[in-house]
This record gives C-alpha cells, structure tokens and sequence, in this order.
C-alpha cells in the first residue's frame, strides 16, 4: 500500500485529502501514476487533467515525473505553489 | 557557513518581524546586517476579504529548511529565520516572514531575496481568495514571473 496525498485544487477535485491505495506493478514513475489514478473514475481524470501542471513529491521531496516511485512511503501530488 | 542558525516555523498565529531580527542577532558581534521582509495580505483593490492558506504539512517546513541552507551557503549568512503563516488571513495581517543576517547588507538583501523567490515557487503553500461579497473564490494562479524571478538566481 502506498499513501497519496493531495492538496489544494487538486484535493477538492478528487474530494479527499488523502488515501492509501494498492498501485498495479505496472505503475513505475510518478508519470505512470498520474496516469492510473485518471482511469480509477471522472474525479480523478478531473483533477488530473492536466498532467503537466501537476506537481509531485516522493517522501515530501520534489521530484519530475519521470522518477521512479519505488520504495515511496508517501506520494503527493498537487498544483503549482502560490505561497509567499 | 555552516552552523549559522535557521529558525523555520508554519503556525496560524500572526508573528513579531521586530522580536524575531532581534532574537536571530541577538549576541552577535560578527553580523553588520540584519534584512526583514515581511509580506502581507492585499485586498486586491477591496476585491478580496481574506487569503485562505493550505499547506503540505512537513514538507513545507523541510522545503523552507532547505531553502534557507542554501542561502546560508550561498551568500555566507550568519544565520536566518522564516515563518509562513497558514488559515485564514485578512487583508493587512502578516503572511510571511524571512530575516537575513549577514556581516554586510548585499549578502543580506540577496539572502532574503533568494529565499522569497525559491520559497514562492517550491514551498508548498496554496492560496485560495475568499471575495469581499462572501463569496468562495478560486485559487490563485502561480504567476511565470515568479518562476522566471527564480530561475534568475541559478
């Protein structure tokens, strides 16, 4: 099981903050992820939609899209910061 | 230098820019500078009644770290704080805080600057308007100027 979190518009569109999900073998990258989450229903595709907006962190640590999630404990995914 | 303190706090409650640059030079001899920026909450023309910000517990307070170690190592501070406040904030309150301190002001200018603009587009914070008219508004678009503001520094 890996857990994912989410925030800001993406948390609202697929209508929770966080969850723990079982990922298929063939998930390998934080890319392949973003990819299956959009097939698991409308909510997921919704907030996914642009996937190269998305950003995504392995361990509270950025990393691109193409890095492997091996080994990851928690994944985030969320859009671009607007903090400061 | 290494060493150098790093003071990195995300809290609701509002913060004291004056009682954090006299705690972070407090005792030193060797520093010639101390920088406060302090950014605050506009109402965006009375458009706005308050930000509502979100933030990634953990990592934002690890991303912050990482940022003000950088800027230790990079422009020789002699120590730095930065404090990001988080919930609900009206027009006019405190958002976020970044205090430099440096034996000479350059070092210390570019030391707070370098920390804002990595900290507006790495740290991970969300701000979402609330209208004037009691509305919900959206959240706010990350502007290209900010990450070209960045990109300026590598």
């Amino acid at each position: 099981m890996t857990k994912l979190v989410y925030f800001a518009w993406v948390r609202e569109r697929i209508g929770k903050g966080e969850e723990e999900i079982d990922l298929p073998a063939s998930v390998r990258t934080g890319g392949d992820l973003l990819a299956y989450l959009k097939t698991l229903g409308e909510d997921y595709a919704h907030a996914l939609e642009h996937e190269k907006v998305i950003r995504i962190a392995i361990n509270q640590e950025h990393v691109e899209h193409d890095e492997p999630i091996l080994g990851a404990r928690e994944i985030a995914l969320f859009p671009p910061m607007t903090g400061g | 230098m290494t060493g150098a303190p790093v003071i990195v706090r995300v809290q609701t409650e509002d913060f004291d820019a004056a009682a954090e640059a006299a705690r972070l030079a407090a005792g030193r001899r060797d520093a010639g500078a101390v920088v406060t920026f302090t950014g605050l909450c506009r109402d965006e023309g009375g458009r706005l009644s308050a930000l509502e910000l979100e933030h990634y517990p953990g990592m934002a307070e690890a991303e912050i770290g990482r940022i003000c170690r950088k800027a230790v190592e990079r422009f020789s501070l002699l120590g730095i704080t930065a404090i990001h406040r988080v919930g609900k904030i009206a027009p006019g309150e405190n958002i976020v805080l970044v205090i430099a301190l440096a034996p000479h002001r350059h070092a210390a200018f570019d030391g707070a600057s370098f920390v804002m603009d990595y900290l507006k587009t790495s740290a991970p914070f969300w701000k979402k308007e609330h209208f004037a008219d009691g509305r919900e508004g959206g959240w706010v678009d990350a502007k290209e100027s900010d990450d070209r503001a960045r990109e300026a520094w590598s």
